[in-house]
């Protein structure tokens, strides 16, 4: 019995000396932290995902609490989290959140491009793209291997039967890893409130384009012509729309002969069938 | 005796014997020529021409104000009947001068000179400039350039490559068994431009008779003809260094930094071409062969033919190929289109058959590290696609992912059949792209 006795002293006095040098040790070292950054932390989404431009979600803590970061700097968390960052701040910037979703912008899917090669190498779209330009016709459309949708950190993108990526717009938190994956910059940051999109980033000529994909630009200036705001211009063989001048109108997705243009819920507006 | 090579390499399958004993031909030029504003390392050069324009065999008819690019002449006399886009051998449409040949040849004027070694080395770098002369080993980076090294680096050594290591190819070796004495002299005109005291010209083992020949010819104590080790990539500008001189460039450094410039034989027959004859570099000799074509051989093709053309002549296919590249099967790249031209960094038109360009479904890596063993540049082949799949840029950055040479020893090598090179090539873009966005 006297075995266990020792034991058991033994161990007690050396368990209270470490805990007394503990307390003195967490008392005397004790790091200020500004009780802000936790409360910050933990109203952050926590993903880490980087899109705020600081490391991960601690980092932004921190720059939001000395100042560095702006309230709504968070495209994840959206208004609640840029409302509960300035309820902690003790501020009200009163800044609008616009919510961006990604927009792809190719619509060339197996359907309507052709392909010129076939492509043997890894399944990345960026070393597609260095190999010889990649296997599709279309030197600018999106290549399909799927680099975009193995990079969303939020399961908001997937492959579609097609051979093209599809945003699933509830999910999108905007934080643009898709769109720094795609090496042929076909992926946009558009405010979810924009409702009209021109899905070609082609600058080929008109008949070049045809010649690859049903479903190009090939800046005939119909939508250029016809939009009454003057939101859209063709440049270099492209027909661009500048989102802040758009009022969503839908006039250019008529008229547009390749239905390069769509509205936001991705379904083409169903065109009037001409009388007589 | 042990023969002098590098440390690594392969030794492939090498099939020269196909095409090593046929003599070099000519190819009459085609009636349409598409001649590429883009035939070297470099942004694509201006248009000096416009539709409708006459232009003469030899004539200037693309130049460009930036540092790094060459003149672009007519290889045939005719009429322009277009400045447009056309498929170009980097997989992308690339503005080029589409010309219809009159079938005359009329030459422009050509400033000859009977002894061109006693030019100056001034003037023997502003022919070969003047002339439009690129590496044509392959790289097309633009020799005039090569030949004025930065910070008036010493040069001790020229070496001159004729070790043409990629399978298949035999332009080089038929240059050096047909034309040894003009091959010798270009060398002699680019130590005297770049101020090399010797002149070292390393050439394989496999080609005996273009040995005997240079030596032949070689004359002087200053040219040395070493053989070297029959190895890929053993024509890889920096292996050759070591292997000749023992000296190694930096990591990310350039061949002068060690003294040294390297010049193909190729480059070496056009620069007397140049500074003999005044004429400018309008063909080259390409090598059409691989399994694939009826009739392989050395034909000697103006640029701007395309490889239809040049593999009609050739007897066509044998049976529906599976693949067709510009360049040796090892660094040379597949064509989609049969409408490409022949470039002047264009060494060779391979046709595989389609059981010939087998592909392989990558598997697990069983670390074998026979990657490491063949790499010539000394990396980590295994360690740097691991990064480049997981975007670790700046570690393989750290791991010396830009002293790759993309000989692809290493995807050659891979028992697992590996993707390699493929990610080692999406490091250093990655890298290059970061590098630019940041100098901005």
């Amino acid at each position: 019995m006297s075995n266990t006795l020792i034991s058991l002293l033994s161990m007690g006095i050396l368990g209270a000396i470490f805990a007394i040098g503990l307390v003195i040790a967490s008392k005397k070292f004790a790091v200020d932290v500004d009780p802000k950054v936790n409360a910050l932390e933990g109203v952050l989404p926590g993903v880490n995902c980087g899109a705020c431009g600081f490391a991960g979600c601690r980092s932004f803590a921190e720059g939001l609490a000395e100042g560095k970061a702006s309230p709504n700097g968070c495209p994840v968390g959206g208004i609640d989290v840029a409302k509960a960052v300035e309820e902690i701040l003790g501020i009200d910037t009163g800044n609008a959140f616009s919510r961006k979703v990604a927009q792809v912008l190719c619509k060339g899917g197996h359907a309507e491009a052709t392909q010129r090669a076939d492509y043997n190498g890894p399944m990345d779209c960026r070393i597609a793209n260095i190999t010889q330009g990649g296997d599709k016709g279309c030197t600018y459309g999106c290549l399909g291997l799927a680099t975009c949708v193995e990079r969303c950190p939020f399961d908001a993108m997937a492959m579609n039967e097609n051979g093209l990526p599809i945003v699933f717009e509830d999910k999108c938190t905007g934080c643009g890893k898709c769109v720094a994956a795609c090496p042929r910059d076909i992926i946009v940051l558009a405010g979810e409130e924009y409702g009209v999109h021109i899905r070609c980033r082609s600058l080929a000529l008109g008949k070049e384009v045809r010649k690859v994909c049903q479903v190009g630009c090939i800046a005939c200036r119909r939508c250029e012509k016809e939009c009454p705001v003057d939101a859209i211009a063709v440049e270099k063989n492209l027909a661009e729309i500048d989102y802040d001048k758009c009022i969503v109108c839908r006039k250019c997705v008529a008229v547009c002969p390749t239905n390069s243009i769509e509205s936001q819920d991705g379904k083409p507006i169903v065109k009037k069938k001409k009388m007589g | 005796m042990k023969k002098k090579t590098f440390r690594g390499g392969v030794h492939p399958e090498y099939a020269k014997d196909i095409t090593a004993e046929k003599s070099i031909q000519d190819l009459p030029a085609p009636e349409m020529i598409v001649i590429s504003l883009q035939q070297h390392i470099g942004a694509p050069v201006d248009s000096l021409v416009k539709k409708g324009d006459s232009v003469l065999m030899g004539q200037l008819i693309g130049n460009s104000s930036y540092a790094v690019s060459a003149n672009v002449h007519s290889s045939v006399s005719g009429t322009v009947v277009a400045v447009e886009p056309r498929p170009h051998i980097s997989g992308r449409s690339v503005i080029s001068v589409v010309i219809k040949n009159d079938g005359q040849d009329n030459p422009c004027e050509m400033i000859s000179h009977s002894d061109p070694i006693q030019l100056s080395p001034q003037e023997i770098k502003d022919k070969i400039k003047a002339a439009g002369i690129v590496g044509l080993g392959g790289a097309a980076f633009p020799t005039s350039i090569k030949l004025d090294p930065p910070d008036q680096a010493n040069i001790d050594y020229l070496i001159i490559n004729g070790s043409e290591c990629e399978p298949y190819l035999t332009a080089d070796d038929r240059m050096m068994v047909e034309e040894p004495a003009d091959v010798i002299l270009g060398a002699k005109l680019l130590a005297k431009g770049c101020g090399a005291e010797r002149i070292l010209i390393g050439i394989e083992e496999n080609k005996p008779e273009a040995i005997r020949n240079m030596r032949d010819h070689a004359g002087s104590n200053a040219i040395e003809i070493v053989v070297l080790d029959t190895k890929y990539p053993q024509g890889g500008e920096k292996q050759m260094i070591t292997a000749l001189t023992g000296r190694e460039v930096p990591s990310n450094g350039l061949p002068y930094q060690a003294g040294v410039i390297v010049q193909n034989v190729g480059t070496a027959l056009a620069t007397t071409q140049a500074c003999r004859d005044g004429r400018a570099l309008i063909d080259r000799v390409v090598t059409l062969t691989g399994a694939g074509i009826k009739e392989p051989r050395n034909y000697r093709i103006r640029l701007g033919t395309s490889f239809r053309v040049a593999i009609e002549a050739a007897g066509g296919f044998t049976a529906e190929p599976g693949k067709v590249i510009a360049g040796g099967p090892l660094m040379g790249s597949a064509q989609f289109d049969l409408d490409v031209p022949v470039m002047k960094g264009t060494s060779s038109i391979l046709v595989f058959t389609k059981e010939d360009s087998k592909q392989f479904d990558p598997m697990p890596c069983i670390k074998c590290a026979r990657c490491v063993d063949v790499c010539p540049a000394s990396l980590l082949p295994v360690r740097l696609e691991a990064y480049s799949m997981n975007a670790m840029w700046d570690e393989a950055l750290e791991y010396g992912a830009m002293d790759c040479i993309e000989c692809g020893c290493c995807t050659y090598i891979c028992p697992s059949k590996r993707f390699l090179l493929h990610w080692m090539r999406l490091a250093k873009n990655e890298i290059i792209v970061a590098k630019r966005r940041q100098t901005g």
